[in-house]
């Protein structure tokens, strides 16, 4: 994939990737002459990239989070899944290209696989409203995961979008209804769910796809009530600066480790060094690893106690003083 | 041309004859009419020229809908903790504690209605812009459990800019919490009526707010999930007249009626009674 589009706090990756392209034109056909420099910088790289994203600060993770190089739900619904047939609409008003939906296979099992999905230039991004759903795609996952329960088919889903859309037609639609309808419908679905926030998880329209028997993280990915530009604007009236931000950033408590602790999600899927968007392969592959594991460990239980133990984990989430 | 004259007596104010304090008298924010202040007060602090509904305090809201001596708080001793040591929040929480109360932004209380035994959750503005932090998904959590144990329908008013920010992903997930336990009520077929009033945004708008088996909002209240300012920013354009309010969610059937305040407490024993197949107070079913 390379970082064509490389991050501020990646930068000497590109550098030291940019040196090492170099040396292989250079050396052209006589690889063989060049190896010895090249071998050390690639180790040498290996370890930059390993160690700059050990460190990352929250903010730094968001902006990995919303990389336009980082792995879409198409892009994982290609390479961990087979056999993928999208369908569409929501039977009501229209069909929203903000989220995908679709049978496919995991391994040889058939499941209902439903994520937001971004673009990566302006043209899809007007196409997928760049991730933002309406209520009609609410609506329309909601259709497919009631089709997955009907078959008695796991429902996986990818979340990755900023939020809902903050438009007058996503208003005159009920946009509030659609999003508490499928909170209220996941917690009651007698099949097992296991959604996966694989880039930014932005408040409502996130949690649309989101209450599951298990949750997870990618490493670098974020979930949030709120965007850190709109906590940043709304409490300190500044969502531009880059020291508000990263102030919401760190205050927002945002990363995957941080709602480890605060028992929100259950497991956090590994990303390649130097993140998913340098490796789209490897991320599918540590994804699909992950999905097989929790969705074995679901596969055990009865839908009753299945449902039970899905409602009782989120009755029990929120830290207050008695 | 005038046909007679009429000689104009100087004309004695009447505030000066009357002598009533200043303090005795209420303006409108809406309107601009005035009042005297017991004539806001009779009328449940709706204006009694223009019908506006002025926000009030959720103890209000229970004396408004609950019969006089049966109310019992539940679970009054739920306090906010600072789970993210997020900046600030400590001191906004004690401000919000000294000047709105103990309750956080919901008060929960037990009682009946008409007769009918309920609970009802009352969300108050006054705490924190009514912001939904766990306390307040912890509240609704416990409330429903108590109807579930005693098969009492469950009444949840709402006043809320939306989630509390300072408790970050914890508040997004009382949406969820909230919806896990009306789920279990549904299926108990325990009757819910949700009322909607200014503003109800955000959040609590996509979770309780908008899955009661009866919705209704007060006149004139802002419900929506994105607030009018952050609509307007994002599209840079202006809203239409009366985008977001009561009226236009009935016309766009996102609501099932909109109620004026006075009219509450027998438009949700109504719809109470119809929903747990008692008989009519009044009228032919009840004969």
């Amino acid at each position: 994939m390379g970082t064509s589009v490389a991050l501020e706090f990646e930068k000497p990756i590109a550098e030291l990737e940019k040196q090492i392209d170099e040396l292989r034109k250079v050396a052209g056909d006589r690889q063989v002459e060049v190896d010895d420099e090249i071998v050390p910088l690639t180790r040498k790289l290996d370890a930059l990239r390993a160690e700059i994203y050990r460190n990352l600060s929250p903010i730094q993770r968001v902006q990995v989070a919303r990389h336009v190089r980082r792995p879409f739900t198409a892009d994982y619904l290609r390479l961990c899944f087979t056999d993928f047939i999208e369908l569409h609409g929501d039977r009501a008003f229209r069909e929203d290209a903000a989220i995908v939906g679709g049978w496919a296979r995991l391994d040889d099992e058939t499941v209902m696989v439903i994520g937001h999905q971004r673009g990566r230039d302006t043209r899809e991004n007007l196409k997928r409203n760049f991730g933002m759903p309406h209520p009609e795609g609410y609506r329309k996952a909601l259709r497919l995961m009631k089709l997955a329960e009907k078959f008695q088919v796991p429902i996986l889903t990818l979340i990755d979008t900023t939020g809902a859309w903050a438009g007058i037609g996503a208003e005159e639609r009920g946009q509030s209804e659609a999003i508490a309808r499928n909170l209220f419908e996941m917690s009651r679905l007698e099949v097992p769910i296991i959604a996966t926030v694989i880039g930014e998880g932005g408040s409502g329209g996130a949690l649309a796809l989101g209450v599951a028997d298990r949750v997870l993280m990618l490493e670098n990915s974020v979930y949030s009530v709120i965007s850190v530009e709109g906590c940043a604007s709304i409490l300190w009236k500044d969502g531009k600066s880059p020291e508000m931000r990263e102030k919401a950033a760190k205050a927002l408590r945002i990363t995957a480790p941080d709602l480890l602790e605060l028992r929100v999600i259950d497991d956090i899927v590994p990303e390649p060094p130097g993140g998913a968007h340098a490796n789209h392969e490897e991320a599918a592959k540590a994804l699909h690893v992950a999905l097989l594991h929790h969705l074995e460990e679901l596969r055990r239980l009865k839908p009753d106690k299945l449902v039970r133990r899905r409602r009782e984990k989120f009755l029990r989430m929120g830290i207050f003083n008695e | 041309m005038v046909w007679f004259r009429k000689d104009k007596k100087p004309r004695q104010p009447l505030r000066q004859k009357l002598e009533i304090p200043a303090d005795a008298w209420e303006k409108c924010e809406q309107c601009g009419h005035t009042d005297i202040r017991e004539k806001f007060v009779r009328n449940l602090s709706v204006c009694p020229s223009c019908g506006y509904h002025r926000r009030i305090r959720a103890i209000e809201y229970v004396g408004i809908l609950l019969d006089e001596g049966s109310v019992e708080e539940v679970e009054p001793d739920l306090r906010s903790a600072d789970p993210l040591g997020f900046p600030d929040y400590p001191a906004r929480l004690k401000k919000a504690l000294g000047s709105a109360g103990d309750e956080d932004a919901i008060l929960t209380v037990s009682g009946t209605l008409g007769e009918t035994p309920v609970n009802l959750g009352v969300m108050d503005f006054a705490f924190m812009g009514g912001s939904m932090g766990s306390v307040v998904g912890e509240k609704i959590a416990r409330l429903g459990q108590r109807s579930l144990e005693r098969k009492y329908a469950l009444v949840i008013i709402s006043a809320s800019g939306g989630a509390r920010m300072q408790e970050g992903v914890l508040s997004l997930m009382q949406m969820a919490k909230a919806a896990a336990m009306l789920a279990q009520l549904s299926e108990r077929r325990i009757p819910y009526v949700s009322i909607l009033t200014n503003p109800t945004t955000g959040g609590v708008s996509a979770s309780y707010a908008m899955l009661g088996d009866a919705i209704i909002a007060e006149p004139g209240a802002v419900i929506g999930f994105a607030g009018p300012r952050v609509i307007k920013q994002t599209l840079g354009q202006d809203l239409p007249e009366g985008f977001q309010t009561s009226e236009f969610l009935l016309d766009h059937g996102m609501v099932d009626c909109v109620v004026p305040r006075g009219e509450l407490k027998r438009t949700v024993g109504q719809l109470l009674r119809h929903m747990s197949g008692q008989p009519a107070a009044t009228g032919w079913a009840a004969s």
